[in-house]
C-alpha cells in the first residue's frame, strides 16, 4: 500500500477526540471507584464516626494519604502514556505522597509508647485489609488500563504500575471507610503491602495490555 | 525555539482534535515527509536497509492516527511526533533483527533504492489481507481506490455510520497485528 493511500484512509477517519485523556482517565478510575464504594460500604458497615465527620487527626490522615497518591500516581500514569513528557514533576508529587507517610508513620511512633508500636502496626484486621483492597481496586484498574490503552507508553510496565498504584490507592481510600485501624503504622504497613500488590499486577499487566 | 513550520502543526493538531477535517489531512500531509526523513536517518545509522523506510513511515502514522489523544495540547506537536516515530523504528528494527532481515539486506540496499515516495509497503498491505472482509473491503475503498465514505457506503449498500465505523476498527486493527507479531 502506498503512503499517500494509508494517509487518506486516515484522514477519512478524522481527527476529532471528543474527550481529553486526562479527563477521561479521572473520570473512569473515580467513576469505578465510586461504584465499588457504594457496592461495598453498605455490605461491611461503613464507620459511623466517619459519616459524622468525627474525624480524628488519624482519621483524616488515612483517608488523605490514600487520595493524594491515587492523584499523583493517576496524574504520574497519564504522563507516561505521553510521549515527549517527562515524567520527572509528577513523580515528585508521588515522593511527596511518600514523604508525608513516613513522616505520619515517625510521628506516630514518637507520640505512642514503645509497648503500644506493635499492637498498632498489627492492628485488628491486617488480613482483611490484605485481602479487600486488592478486590476492591480490581476494577478501578481495569477502567484506568482501558483508558491509557488510547496512550502511547514508551515503557508499558510503568504506565501499567503507575495505574496499579493509582487504582490500589483509589481501592485503599475505599477501605479504609471501613476499616478499624487508624494508626499510620498500620496505614504504612499493610495498605502498602496490598497498595505494593496492585501495582506490580498493574506492571504486569501493562506490559501485557498497553503495548502498542 | 520551535520554527514556525512546527508552530503550524500544533495549530493543524489542535484543529484536528476539535474536529476540522481539512486541517487533519493537511497535517497528515506535512508530517509524512518529515517522519520519512528521520526514518531514513535512523536506518542508516544502524545499518538497516533503506527498503523499509514506507514500512515504518506507515506503522508511525497508524500510531500517531490511534494514539492522537496521548498529545497534550499545551506542548509542541513536534517532541511527541518524534518520539512515537523513534518508538516504532526501533520496534521494528528489533522486530526485524530477531527475523534474522536486518543481516541480508545491506546488499540488496545498494541495488534497488527505490524513490520511497513511490514504493509500496508491504507490511501494511500483508496485515490488511488478514482483516475481516467488510473491514478490508472499506479500507482498500478509502485508502487505494480513494473513494469518499458517502461512495463507499453507496457501492458495498451500508450506511455511511457503518463505514465509519468498520473504517476505524479496520486502522485500529492493522496496527494491532504490529503490536502482536513475533512477541
Amino acid at each position: 500500500m502506498r503512503t499517500d493511500d494509508l494517509v487518506r484512509a486516515l484522514a477519512a477517519d478524522g481527527g476529532r477526540v471528543r474527550v481529553p485523556l486526562g479527563r477521561r482517565l479521572a473520570g473512569a478510575v473515580a467513576g469505578t471507584t465510586l461504584l465499588v464504594a457504594v457496592v461495598y460500604l453498605p455490605l461491611h458497615g461503613l464507620r459511623t464516626d466517619i459519616v459524622t465527620l468525627d474525624w480524628s487527626l488519624r482519621i483524616a490522615f488515612k483517608l488523605a494519604v490514600p487520595l493524594a497518591a491515587a492523584i499523583a500516581a493517576g496524574a504520574l500514569a497519564l504522563d507516561l502514556v505521553r510521549p515527549g513528557v517527562p515524567p520527572r514533576r509528577r513523580l515528585a508529587w508521588l515522593a511527596v505522597v511518600a514523604a508525608v507517610l513516613a513522616v505520619g508513620a515517625v510521628a506516630e511512633l514518637a507520640v505512642l509508647p514503645t509497648s503500644e508500636w506493635w499492637p498498632r502496626m498489627v492492628g485488628r484486621n491486617a488480613l482483611r485489609c490484605l485481602a479487600t483492597v486488592p478486590f476492591l481496586s480490581a476494577l478501578p484498574l481495569a477502567a484506568a488500563l482501558a483508558v491509557l490503552s488510547r496512550g502511547a507508553p514508551l515503557s508499558p510496565a510503568a504506565a501499567g504500575a503507575s495505574a496499579g498504584l493509582a487504582a490500589g490507592a483509589a481501592g485503599a481510600l475505599v477501605y479504609a471507610l471501613v476499616c478499624p485501624d487508624d494508626s499510620p503504622l498500620f496505614l504504612a504497613l499493610w495498605y502498602g503491602i496490598a497498595v505494593a500488590a496492585i501495582t506490580g499486577l498493574g506492571a504486569l499487566a501493562g506490559r501485557r495490555f498497553l503495548r502498542w | 525555539m520551535a520554527d514556525p513550520a512546527e508552530r503550524e502543526w500544533d495549530e493543524l493538531m489542535r484543529a484536528s482534535l476539535a474536529g476540522d477535517e481539512a486541517a487533519y489531512r493537511r497535517l497528515l500531509a506535512r508530517l509524512t515527509p518529515s517522519i520519512r526523513a528521520s526514518v531514513r536517518r535512523g536506518l542508516s545509522r544502524a545499518g538497516a536497509p533503506a527498503a523499509e523506510v514506507e514500512d515504518i513511515v506507515q506503522e508511525t502514522l497508524l500510531a500517531i492516527h490511534l494514539r492522537r489523544a496521548s498529545w497534550d495540547p499545551g506542548l509542541p506537536l513536534a517532541p511527541w511526533v518524534a518520539a512515537i516515530t523513534r518508538y516504532k523504528l526501533v520496534d521494528s528494527l528489533r522486530r526485524r533483527g530477531r527475523r534474522g532481515e536486518v543481516s541480508i539486506e545491506p546488499l540488496v540496499e545498494t541495488l534497488s533504492a527505490p524513490a520511497e515516495e513511490r514504493a509500496a509497503a508491504h507490511d501494511v498491505a500483508r496485515a490488511l489481507a488478514t482483516l475481516p472482509r467488510g473491514q478490508r473491503s472499506v479500507v482498500e475503498a478509502l485508502a487505494v481506490t480513494g473513494e469518499t465514505i458517502t461512495e463507499a457506503a453507496r457501492r458495498l449498500s451500508m450506511s455511511e455510520g457503518a463505514v465509519r465505523v468498520a473504517l476505524h476498527r479496520g486502522l485500529a486493527a492493522l496496527a494491532a497485528r504490529f503490536s502482536k507479531e513475533e512477541r
